[in-house]
């Protein structure tokens, strides 16, 4: 092991970055990956193991997932919702692994919303 | 590997003795079942917190609380929450007489009301990793003193924060760290006291096993200001699980050249051991903690000169308690100013408390100085378990004493506690309801004393052996006239005539239960009565025929067969067989056992 350097603390509290902001509940982008009985039926597992894969492929240390439950429209599953900050949610609908590498590249890395895939944006009104 | 989840489990002693080890064995194999392992990290962590509730297991990023594990609710864990996202309602915290359960830890009132400093990285990192620890600003303030700070400076830092010792005596750290760097002679010694002993207090040995870098950093600090070339970290035995991680994490700091020779690569050495402890109360107070480590029966012994000048093996030496030396990182790093600014005139930051006894939630607080005792036990703590009074609160161990509830709205620093007749101590805070007989409580801490005490000062050795017997006599039912007044005189003389804190503090809980709590005593004397109804010599059960049912439950639980009666007909009990256990009113459904 070598002996550091004050200026290498920096580099290795990057490595394990995405780890402590996962861990502080804090992120840019928050994607939310719907495991319902439904969504797991659909290939929501496949979905959730190409989200990880895309992080762990381009990087991403700002970015946090968690499974969900049913989002209510179960015949258009797989579904996932991507959460921007200060951006209403948006929810994508019949997905592939395919389709969510297209989502990372152009809505959560780009910031550009893929309207094709997309079912809407916003979130039911609650009460 | 991007993992969507950490599963965050408490590995605590607490949390381990109450089966965390088997939950995490669960937790690993249905994950496997579920062929989660790709998504699902496990994070073996240090105390939490709320140490009553154990095991405890924090599923981030979203913050969900778990509490009261067992391997029997893995399975549905697992696939509820990790598998299909679902948080499971049945395994959350429920408030004290409320019935909702809060999901999110960050809004349980127990953590929401608490301010982390020493505690800062509690549950958030793997003691086992210092690259964890790294991440969360961890040998930052370090790397700062050597390369940016004279010793002269980070003293002058220290000073100005007004960090006072946590180990009990309160003595300001920054001039203790001048006192040492002043002395000429060298070698200097740095020594880390983790020779927790107070009964019921568990502060020192949750940061060493939640955190140890922050211990080594503040003490590698430390050892820059006042010169100090060897360290030593004084851990109890009883402490296993604090040492091996200590241990590794010394270890791991020296491979990365954080101890030892040429600290990043700036030409400043000092070397690190961790010390077990001899068993002994008594080995806390630091010149018996030095007379352990030189291999010398742990005896304290006149002071001056203090360990500044003439410490181990004649050296000068420096001793600071484990919540100390974890304060100082982030003091050099946010600057004293920042800290001076948390707490009050006299007392500054923050302190742990492990609080204990017959509170809802006990567990481990960090609480900026000044908060009331009132928002310690009823926010913090969640009040009094089963509706009771409270009657009062100790605080400092054996040698503190206790605050009764009239005083409940006195701010807690080192000052206003040591007005009402306590001390801070170490941090141990132990909640009493009205059900708590006070010269029984007086009696168990000097039975703690008695039995400690190193035997070298004759005040203490025989001094405290008296006054032990005279409460052992007043709860049996033969105190005398005068026990009070000779009580009241044994006291200052033991203070008096002790070399150490432990015969100088050692009456402090008689004391206080003879200020706040006379009525208590002069009861047990000349009534021959306990009115808490828990010495045995002096009270009586009873069965009230007007409230039983003759439901016969305690007959069914009496282990003496003490209670009979005919059928359908109010119960009696026998006063010749009956031993006092106190099971009859713990089964009774329709409080009829009356204690007199």
């Amino acid at each position: 092991m070598t002996k550091l350097k004050p200026e290498d603390l920096s580099g290795i509290a990057e490595k394990v970055k995405r780890t402590m902001l996962l861990r502080e509940g804090k992120g840019r982008v928050r994607v939310l990956v719907h495991m319902g009985t439904c969504g797991i039926a659909a290939g929501a597992r496949a979905v959730m193991k190409a989200v990880l894969d895309e992080i762990e492929a381009k990087d991403l240390r700002d970015v946090l997932v968690t499974a969900s439950s049913c989002a209510g429209l179960c015949s258009r599953e797989p579904m996932m919702t991507v959460q921007v900050p200060d951006q209403p949610p948006v929810k994508y609908v019949d997905l592939s692994p395919e389709k969510v590498e297209e989502i990372f590249t152009q809505h959560i890395v780009g910031g550009k919303v893929i309207d094709e895939y997309a079912l809407a944006q916003g979130s039911e009104r609650m009460l | 590997m991007a993992y969507r989840t950490n599963a965050m489990i408490c590995t605590c002693t607490n949390c381990v003795s109450n089966g965390a080890l088997r939950v995490k064995e669960a937790l690993e194999a249905e994950i496997g079942k579920q062929h989660l392992e790709d998504d699902v990290q496990i994070v073996p962590t240090g105390a939490s917190g709320l140490c009553v509730k154990g095991p405890i297991l924090i599923v981030q990023p979203e913050g969900i609380f778990y509490q009261l594990l067992t391997e029997k609710d893995v399975p549905h864990l697992v696939e509820e929450h990790f598998l299909k996202g679902r948080p499971v309602k049945s395994l959350m915290y429920v408030h004290p007489g409320e019935e909702t359960p809060i999901p999110n830890i960050r809004d349980i009132p127990f953590f929401k009301n608490q301010r982390l400093i020493a505690l800062r990285n509690r549950g958030l990192i793997d003691p086992d990793a210092i690259d964890e620890y790294i991440a969360r600003d961890g040998y930052q303030a370090l790397a700062k003193a050597l390369t940016s700070m004279t010793p002269e400076e980070v003293i002058a830092e220290i000073k100005a924060s007004g960090l006072r010792g946590r180990g009990g005596g309160g003595f300001p750290t920054g001039r203790k760290w001048e006192l040492c760097r002043t002395s000429s002679e060298t070698p200097k010694y740095i020594i880390c006291n983790a020779d927790e002993g107070d009964p019921g207090a568990f502060m020192d040995r949750s940061v060493l096993e939640a955190d140890p870098h922050s211990v080594i950093e503040g003490m590698c600090i430390g050892a820059y200001a006042m010169g100090g070339s060897q360290g030593y970290i004084y851990a109890r035995v009883e402490y296993p699980l604090a040492i091996k991680r200590m241990k590794t994490a010394v270890e791991q700091a020296r491979e990365y050249g954080l101890v030892g020779k040429d600290i990043f690569g700036t030409g400043f050495d000092f070397d690190l051991k961790v010390f077990q402890g001899a068993g002994a109360f008594v080995c806390g107070e630091e010149t018996s903690l030095i007379a352990s480590i030189e291999g010398r029966p742990p005896e304290p012994r006149m002071r001056p000169p203090y360990p500044a000048e003439s410490g181990l093996w004649g050296k000068p030496t420096n001793i600071n308690n484990v919540e100390t030396w974890a304060n100082v990182p982030v003091i050099i790093n946010w600057g004293a100013k920042w800290f001076s600014d948390i707490g009050t005139d006299t007392s500054k930051g923050t302190k742990v408390f492990s609080l204990a006894g017959n509170v809802n939630n006990a567990g481990l607080v960090e609480v900026p100085m000044g908060i009331t005792l009132r928002e310690i036990v009823y926010d913090i703590g969640g009040g009094i378990p089963n509706g009771k009074n409270l009657k009062a609160v100790q605080t400092g161990g054996p040698s503190g004493g206790f605050v009764p509830s009239d005083l409940l709205d006195l701010a807690v620093d080192y000052d206003r506690l040591q007005e009402a007749g306590a001390i801070m101590g170490s941090g141990g805070m132990i909640v009493v309801d009205e059900e708590t007989c006070m010269v029984d409580m007086a009696k168990y801490f000097l039975k703690f004393t008695t039995s400690e005490s190193c035997g070298r000062c004759n005040a203490c050795r025989e001094g405290l052996q008296a006054m032990y017997q005279i409460l052992t006599d007043i709860c049996a039912g033969n105190g005398r006239e005068g026990d009070i007044e000779l009580l009241e005189e044994l006291a200052p003389a033991v203070k008096d005539a002790s070399l150490c804190a432990l015969g100088r503090t050692a009456p402090n809980p008689v004391l206080t239960t003879l200020r706040y709590f006379k009525d208590e005593y002069e009861a047990h004397i000349n009534e021959r009565r306990c009115p808490a109804g828990v010495c045995k010599a002096l009270i009586e059960y009873s069965i009230d025929p007007d409230k039983c049912k003759a439901c016969m439950l305690c007959v069914k639980n009496c282990p003496q067969g003490a209670i009979s009666g005919e059928e359908k007909q109010p119960q009696k009990i026998d006063q010749d067989a009956c031993i006092k256990c106190g099971i009859c009113r713990d089964v009774c459904k329709f409080g009829a056992v009356k204690v007199q």
